[in-house]
């Protein structure tokens, strides 16, 4: 499950300082923020500009250019599909068109409730034992129609998503 | 009382995918009941990915694995005395006895699945360290000649001879040099480096210290891809307990020598596993290709004289300076030397990592080791180096995997990365998806790259809608000549090698008849 404190000024401003002896803390600062609020608030734009000496373009060009850091929070699972070439060779196109058919679910979309996001991702480095994905940050291989099944099924709960499809395939 | 049983389930991503966490917690229960002194390690992977979880018990007639294991056969593995290595349908015999692993030449992972990752003493037990000893007694000068002499040659997809590279930053004059290590592992079909930081992550550390000394570096940086998280906390919890031990940090061993690591994590953008890209992004900006020269080498990371190294290339270092670079350069053919860790992937029945020497054949290597595809089905196609890499029709499957041997047919080797695709792929759809990859990926800098991408994705799909094919054909080959020429990058550059690789052997996928629309 993703974590996800309220946006907060003054924590923000505690996590970018805990970086600032670092070289180069821009990334370091961002996957902190999105960690700790699950997701990177506009608000801290100037707080980093200001924090780095850089100007609001910079930070904003930054977060803008990498695929990771997002706007918005994200939901509270989140399911990264690979569908690079290795996996696209055991069908993870079809897994894509299985959400959709099945679970009305688009790829870089989420379910109607909102508790699940599906995003692309290229490569998890388990090019042997696709179709992969993280699961809430979890590595999954072998995923087929039934896996994605569960996962979706199970959103609602608190366990561990990645948890419950292994109990189902045992 | 008697001594307790190690029994080895592996903690690698591949292994952690298919349930290992879970084995390795009912093997611990089961014994638990049973009242067995069973002690748990979490080894690195061997490789062989099939048979994951593959469960190791230590006999005295050595390692015997068990694998595939489930969940379910944990109790039956108990009933047949797997601790005694005893016989069940999931016994294996040793380790060392099966084909694919017999047939290796372990160099980089000699000791990857044969260790806990993070045990210190079992690095130094399996030859940890030797390398950094001797790198401490040499001067910076010698040990680059070692490396030189080597034969090695960089092992991120270009070839480039490690040994010049360093020679460089050695001979630059600079109050601050560092030493990068690329482990920004995007290509598809590749975890070799993966795997280094997960199951062996002190030869990384140890590659880089050498590096630090051999130029004058007393800064290292690693760059790990976001898509990876287990390899990025291994490899940090690593760096911690090495600093700790004193194989890091102001005075490397009591020498004096201060070289200080760091693992960064990347942000999910495949143009940051382009060195100068990657050093942008280190430095916090957008992950923008650099034009060269300047190279890295004389003005890299932050400006200074920076070695920038794949995972590979520093991971083999250890072994180089510990048994000499004759031991390393005896390996191999031609220009190509010292081992190849191919990475077998995608459709294909056993895949995993299999460090080889050179020169064996691609169809050596997916017949004999990868035992053909997953789905039984006839092969169709193999691309060799990630996604900007050719893919080649059965006919070329004699070809020799190394560095010459695939240029000779406008293939590239890259990281060494092979995925298997059966009869049911389309390859006019593969070329579409190279150039939409590089869409997305491109950082937009050089416009060959960034428009030429989109226009791409438009004009193969005009081809496979049937349109004007003839003179759709004829943009398409100059589009490619366009970026090929014309880019700044390899991004670019390569993208167009897949797509004229997938024209030329398989022009029947670009002639289809156009289905009619069922709504039409």
């Amino acid at each position: 499950m993703t974590r996800q404190a309220l946006w907060n000024d003054t924590r923000a401003r505690a996590i970018i300082d805990s970086h600032l002896q670092l070289e180069g803390a821009m990334l370091p600062i961002l996957h902190a923020l999105q960690e700790e609020f699950g997701y990177v608030d506009e608000r801290a734009d100037a707080l980093i500009a200001d924090s780095l000496n850089l100007s609001h373009a910079e930070v904003r060009g930054t977060i803008s250019f990498y695929h990771d850091f997002h706007r918005e929070p994200a939901a509270k699972h989140v399911i990264q599909l690979c569908r690079a070439e290795a996996c696209q060779s055991v069908g993870c196109e079809q897994l894509v068109s299985h959400l959709h058919s099945a679970h009305g679910v688009e790829v870089d979309g989420q379910t109607h409730d909102g508790l699940v996001q599906v995003k692309t991702v290229y490569c998890l480095g388990n090019c042997a034992l696709g179709p992969s994905a993280l699961v809430d940050g979890e590595i999954l291989g072998r995923v087929d129609a039934q896996t994605l099944d569960a996962l979706i099924e199970q959103r609602d709960h608190t366990t561990s998503l990645r948890d419950a499809v292994e109990e189902q395939r045992s | 009382m008697t001594q307790s049983i190690r029994v080895y389930v592996p903690c690698d991503s591949a292994a952690l995918s298919v349930g290992a966490n879970r084995i390795a917690k009912a093997i611990a229960a089961e014994a638990n009941v049973r009242g067995l002194d069973v002690s748990l390690v979490r080894n690195g992977s061997r490789g062989m990915l099939w048979l994951e979880p593959l469960v190791e018990v230590e006999t005295s007639s050595g390692r015997i694995a068990y694998g595939p294991v489930t969940a379910k056969d944990v109790a039956q593995l108990f009933e047949a005395d797997f601790l005694n290595g005893g016989a069940h349908k999931l016994r294996l015999g040793t380790v060392e006895s099966i084909p694919q692993f017999a047939r290796q030449t372990r160099l980089t992972f000699a000791r990857i699945g044969t260790t806990d990752p993070l045990s210190l003493d079992d690095y130094i037990r399996h030859d940890g360290f030797k390398g950094l000893d001797r790198a401490l007694a040499l001067t910076g000068a010698d040990i680059v000649e070692a490396v030189a002499a080597s034969g090695l040659r960089g092992r991120g997809g270009a070839g480039f001879p490690t040994g010049i590279k360093w020679r460089t930053v050695l001979g630059a004059q600079s109050d601050q040099k560092y030493v990068v290590c690329n482990a920004d592992e995007g290509d598809s079909g590749t975890f070799a480096d993966r795997m280094v930081m997960e199951g062996d992550p002190y030869m990384l550390i140890e590659g880089m210290t050498i590096a630090g000394l051999a130029v004058g570096a007393t800064k290292g940086y690693v760059y790990i891809r976001s898509e990876y998280p287990d390899a990025f906390r291994t490899f940090s919890r690593a760096i911690e307990l090495a600093h700790e031990a004193g194989y890091l940090g102001a005075s490397i061993k009591g020498s004096g020598r201060t070289f200080e690591l760091e693992a960064r994590l990347g942000a999910g953008a495949y143009i940051c596993g382009e060195e100068t890209s990657l050093l942008e992004s280190l430095e916090g900006k957008r992950g923008v290709v650099r034009a060269k020269p300047p190279i890295p080498a004389l003005v890299g990371l932050f400006g200074k004289p920076t070695i920038v190294n794949n995972v590979l290339s520093l991971a083999a270092i250890p072994f180089i300076l510990a048994e000499g670079a004759d031991a390393y350069a005896k390996h191999g053919i031609d220009r190509s030397r010292g081992t190849l860790p191919v990475q077998l992937a995608g459709n294909i029945k056993q895949g995993g990592l299999y460090e080889l020497r050179f020169g064996m054949s691609l169809r050596e290597i997916i017949q004999d080791f990868g035992g053909g595809t997953r789905s039984g089905r006839p092969i169709r196609a193999v691309q060799i180096g990630g996604p900007l890499g050719a893919y080649f029709p059965p006919s070329l499957l004699d070809t020799p995997l190394d560095y010459e041997a695939l240029a000779a047919r406008k293939g590239l080797l890259g990281h060494g990365g092979i995925v298997v695709f059966d009869d049911t792929v389309d390859m006019a759809k593969q070329a579409r998806f190279a150039f939409e990859f590089c869409s997305k990926e491109s950082c937009g800098k050089c416009t060959p790259c960034r428009i030429g991408a989109t226009r791409g994705v438009e004009v193969v799909d005009r081809i496979i809608q049937g349109q004007d094919r003839a003179k759709n054909r004829a943009v398409l080959d100059d589009l490619c000549e366009v970026m090929t020429d014309g880019s700044l990058c390899a991004m670019g550059g390569l993208t167009p090698v897949p797509v004229i690789s997938a024209l030329t052997h398989f022009p029947e996928d670009f002639e289809r008849p156009v289905l009619r629309q069922a709504a039409e």
